[in-house]
C-alpha cells in the first residue's frame, strides 16, 4: 500500500475539522488560537500534497505564504490576548462581548 | 523720474506690519514715534517727487510696479500728476500732524501700538487710492481705507456702540461699493481696460455725449462716491463713526478718506463731462446734502457730532463743485477743509481730553481761559469754515459758489441753497464755539480742564497756520493751485468763477450770510440767558430727522427678520433637518441588522465556517463554478 496524495488530503481534512470543532467549542482565547493554527497547517498540508502530486512548485509557495502570514498573525493576536488578560483577568471569549450591537 | 514714489506707500505699510507684530515689545511711546516718523518720511518723499511740478513741469508720469492680472492687462501702476501730487501731500501732510497729535492723545491706551499700526495702514491705503493709475489699483486703495476705517472706528470695541458703529460704516460703504464695482465692470466692458489713460483717452470716441452707457457709468460711480463721502442718502454712517478716537475722526472722517469720493469724481471728470445729467445729479446731491446736514448740525449737543454733520455738509459743497465741473475749486475746498476740519476735530479732541472724556456741550462752557492755545487755534478754524476772509474757507467755498452761479439756469437755485448753507454753517459753528469756550462754566464736579501737552498743541498750531493762510494759494488774483492742477484736467472744460463785478457781489453776499449766522448765534448765546433748546423741533434735529430710525425700520429690521428666518427656520429646520433625517434613517435601518452583531466571537466563527462549508457544498453539487 502506497501513501498517495489522497491520504494526505484525508489527514488534512481530519485536522481541519478538529481545528474547526475546537474553535467553535472552546471558550479560552488561547486554545482557540491554537485551533486556528491547526486549521491553517492542515490547509498547508493540502497545498504541499497537491503541489507534489501535480509536480508544481505553487503548492509549496502558497504554504510558505501561509506560514509567514500566520507568524505575523500570532504576534499581533497573542499580544492582544495578553493585554486583554491583564485588563480583565480572563481569556474567555464569551465574557468579552463588548462589541454587541 | 519719480520711480521712488512707491517708497511713500511702502514705509507706512512697513510700519503697520512692524507694529502689528512687534508693537507690544516696542511699546509706548516708541510705537507712536516710529509711526509718526514713517508718516513724516512719506510726506517728505511726496514733496520731493512733486518738486518737478513746483518748478513748472506739467508732464504726468506712470510708474510701473509689477504685472498684476496679465490676463486682463491690468498692472499695478501709479499715476503721478498734479492732482495726485496735491492729494498725496494733503493726505501725508495732515496725516503726519495727526500721527504726532495721537502720541499725546492716545497716551495710556491699552492698545497704544495697535492704534498706530492701523493709522499707518490707513495712510498707506489712502496713498494707494490717490496714486492708482487705473481703476483696479484705485479700488484696492478704496477697499483698504474702508477696512482701516472700520478697524479704527471700532478701535474701542469693548463699547458696544463703537463696535456697532464700525459695522454700520462698513455695511453702508458696502452699498456704495456695489455701485462702484458695477461701474468698473461697465467701464471694462466698454473700453476693455481699466487704465485711466486708455479710458479717458478713448472716452470721447467710444461714448456719445449724454448717452445711456456713460450716464449709467457715472451714476454708478456717484453711488460709490456717495457711500465713501457720506452724501445723501448714504451719509448715516459718518455721525456714528465719531465713536472712534478723535484723531481718527480728524484724519479719516474729516480730512482724507471721506474726500475719496470727491477725488474720484474729479479724476473721472472726462466721463462726467460726457454725462451732463449725471453731473447735474452730483451737484444736486451735493447741494441738498450740504443744506440738510447743516440743519442737523444746528441741533446737535455732542461736540463731535456737530463736526461730523458739518463734515457731511462741507463734503456736499465739494460735490457741488465737482458737479459743476469746477474740479480745481472742489479739490481746493477739499484741501482747505482738510486743514480747518482736522484742526476743529483735533481741537475738539483736546477739549474732550481736558474735560476727562466729556463730549456734551451742555457740560462745557467758559473754557477760553483754561485752554488758550486750543481756543485760539479753533477760533481760526471757526472763522475759516464760516467763510470770513481772508481765512482759507472763504476762498474755496466762494470759488465753488461762484462757479455754480456762473453755470446759470437751474444751478442758480443750487447756488442759493449753498448760500443758505453758508449762513447755517456760520451759525452752528458759532454755537459750538460760544457754548464751549464762552459763557458760564457748566462742568461736572471733579473736572479740572487743563491745556493739552505739546505733542497735541503743536499740530494744532501747525494746522491753525495752514487754516489761516492756506486759502491764499488760490485767490482770484493769483490762481496758483488752479494753474498747478490744470495739466491734470487738460481733457475737461473747467468751470470758472464769473468775471467782472459779479464775483465781488457774490463774495459780499456769502460773507454777509456768514456774518448773519455768527451775529444771530452771538445774540442767542452770548447776550443774556442762553435759550434752552428743548421741544419737538430740537429733538427732531438732535435725532437727525429720525433717519436712523427710518432706515432701521425699513431696511435693518426686515433684513434682520430675513436673516433670522434663514438661520432659525431655513437652516435649522431645512438643512439641518435633511442631514439629521439621513442619520435617523440609517439609525432605524440599523435596528434590523443589530441582532447579527452578538459580540460573541464563536458565533462569528459559526458564520464563517458555515459559510465556507456552504460554498464547498455548492461547488461539489454543481461540479465547479
Amino acid at each position: 500500500m502506497t501513501v498517495t496524495a489522497g491520504w494526505y488530503m484525508a489527514l488534512a481534512a481530519v485536522l481541519f475539522v478538529m481545528g474547526g470543532a475546537g474553535l467553535l467549542l472552546r471558550k479560552n482565547a488561547l486554545i482557540m488560537f491554537m485551533c486556528i493554527e491547526l486549521m491553517l497547517n492542515s490547509v498547508n498540508l493540502t497545498f504541499v500534497a497537491a503541489g507534489h502530486a501535480l509536480g508544481s512548485i505553487d503548492g509549496q509557495l502558497a504554504a510558505l505564504f501561509v506560514v509567514v502570514v500566520a507568524a505575523a498573525e500570532v504576534t499581533v493576536g497573542l499580544a492582544i490576548i495578553v493585554m486583554v488578560f491583564r485588563k480583565r483577568s480572563t481569556a474567555s471569549v464569551d465574557e468579552l462581548s463588548g462589541m454587541k450591537g | 523720474m519719480v520711480d521712488f514714489i512707491w517708497i511713500a506707500v511702502a514705509l507706512p505699510l512697513l510700519g503697520a506690519a512692524t507694529l502689528v507684530v512687534f508693537g507690544k515689545r516696542i511699546g509706548e511711546p516708541r510705537s507712536g514715534y516710529l509711526a509718526s516718523v514713517l508718516a513724516g518720511a512719506a510726506f517728505v518723499i511726496v514733496v520731493i517727487a512733486a518738486a518737478n511740478f513746483f518748478a513748472g513741469g506739467h508732464q504726468g508720469e506712470q510708474v510701473y510696479l509689477f504685472s498684476w492680472i496679465p490676463g486682463l492687462g491690468i498692472n499695478a501702476e501709479f499715476l503721478w500728476d498734479p492732482l495726485s501730487a496735491v492729494m498725496t501731500m494733503v493726505v501725508a501732510g495732515v496725516g503726519s500732524l495727526i500721527h504726532v497729535y495721537s502720541i499725546g492723545y492716545m497716551h495710556g491706551d491699552e492698545r497704544y501700538s495697535r492704534f498706530f499700526a492701523y493709522m499707518n495702514l490707513f495712510l498707506a491705503s489712502m496713498l494707494i487710492l490717490v496714486l492708482g493709475a487705473n481703476f483696479a489699483v484705485l479700488f484696492v486703495g478704496w477697499e483698504l481705507v474702508g477696512l482701516s476705517s472700520y478697524l479704527l472706528i471700532s478701535f474701542w470695541f469693548e463699547k458696544p456702540s463703537a463696535a456697532a458703529a464700525g459695522k454700520k460704516a462698513f455695511i453702508v460703504n458696502r452699498i456704495g461699493d456695489f455701485g462702484f464695482v458695477v461701474a468698473l465692470m461697465l467701464i471694462f466692458a466698454t473700453f476693455g481696460s481699466l487704465g485711466f489713460e486708455t479710458v479717458f483717452g478713448n472716452a470721447a470716441g467710444l461714448l456719445s455725449e449724454g448717452g445711456g452707457t456713460v450716464t449709467a457709468i457715472t451714476l454708478l460711480l456717484l453711488v460709490g462716491a456717495a457711500g465713501k463721502s457720506a452724501q445723501l442718502p448714504l451719509y448715516v454712517w459718518l455721525p456714528d463713526a465719531m465713536e472712534g478716537p478723535t484723531p481718527v475722526s480728524a484724519l479719516i472722517h474729516a480730512a482724507t478718506m471721506v474726500t475719496a469720493g470727491v477725488y474720484m469724481v474729479a479724476r473721472t471728470g472726462v466721463l462726467f463731462e460726457l454725462a451732463p445729467f449725471s453731473s447735474g445729479v452730483v451737484a444736486t446731491v451735493g447741494a441738498l446734502t450740504a443744506l440738510y446736514a447743516a440743519t442737523i448740525a444746528i441741533g446737535q449737543k455732542d461736540i463731535k457730532r456737530v463736526l461730523a454733520y458739518s463734515t457731511i455738509s462741507q463734503l456736499g459743497y465739494m460735490f457741488m463743485g465737482v458737479g459743476v465741473a469746477a474740479y480745481t475749486a472742489g479739490i481746493f475746498h477739499l484741501m482747505t477743509h482738510a486743514f480747518f476740519k482736522a484742526l476743529l476735530f483735533l481741537g475738539a479732541g483736546s477739549v474732550i481730553h481736558a474735560m476727562s472724556g466729556e463730549q456734551d456741550m451742555d457740560k462745557m462752557g467758559g473754557l477760553r481761559k483754561a485752554m488758550p492755545k486750543t481756543f485760539a487755534t479753533m477760533a481760526i478754524a471757526w472763522v475759516a469754515i464760516s467763510g470770513i476772509p481772508p481765512f482759507s474757507g472763504f476762498w474755496s467755498k466762494d470759488e465753488i459758489l461762484g462757479a455754480t452761479f456762473n453755470k446759470g439756469g437751474y444751478f442758480v437755485f443750487l447756488w442759493a441753497i449753498g448760500l443758505i448753507t453758508a449762513g447755517f454753517t456760520a451759525y452752528y459753528m458759532s454755537r459750538l464755539m460760544f457754548r464751549t469756550f464762552w459763557g458760564e462754566k457748566r462742568w461736572d464736579k471733579g473736572v479740572h480742564p487743563h491745556e493739552s501737552p505739546g505733542s497735541m498743541t503743536i499740530p494744532l498750531i501747525a494746522l491753525g497756520a495752514l487754516a489761516a493762510v492756506g486759502g491764499l494759494i488760490n485767490t482770484p488774483w493769483k490762481l496758483t493751485l488752479e494753474h498747478f492742477l490744470e495739466p491734470a484736467f487738460e481733457n475737461v472744460h473747467l468751470a470758472h468763477a464769473p468775471e467782472g463785478a459779479t464775483p465781488w457781489i457774490l463774495a459780499l453776499v456769502s460773507v454777509a450770510a456768514g456774518a448773519v449766522g455768527i451775529y444771530y448765534a452771538y445774540r442767542r448765546f452770548l447776550v443774556g440767558e442762553a435759550p434752552e433748546e428743548k421741544g419737538g423741533v430740537w429733538e427732531t434735529l438732535l435725532q437727525g430727522y429720525y433717519v436712523d430710525d427710518l432706515y432701521g425700520k425699513t431696511l435693518v429690521l426686515p433684513g434682520k427678520a430675513a436673516a433670522e428666518q434663514l438661520a432659525f427656520t431655513a437652516d435649522a429646520k431645512g438643512i439641518d433637518g435633511a442631514v439629521n433625517g439621513v442619520g435617523g434613517l440609517v439609525k432605524r435601518l440599523a435596528v434590523i441588522a443589530k441582532p447579527l452583531q452578538t459580540g460573541l466571537a464563536r458565533s462569528y466563527g459559526v458564520g464563517i465556517l458555515g459559510g465556507a462549508a456552504a460554498l464547498v457544498l455548492i461547488i461539489l453539487v454543481r461540479g465547479g463554478w
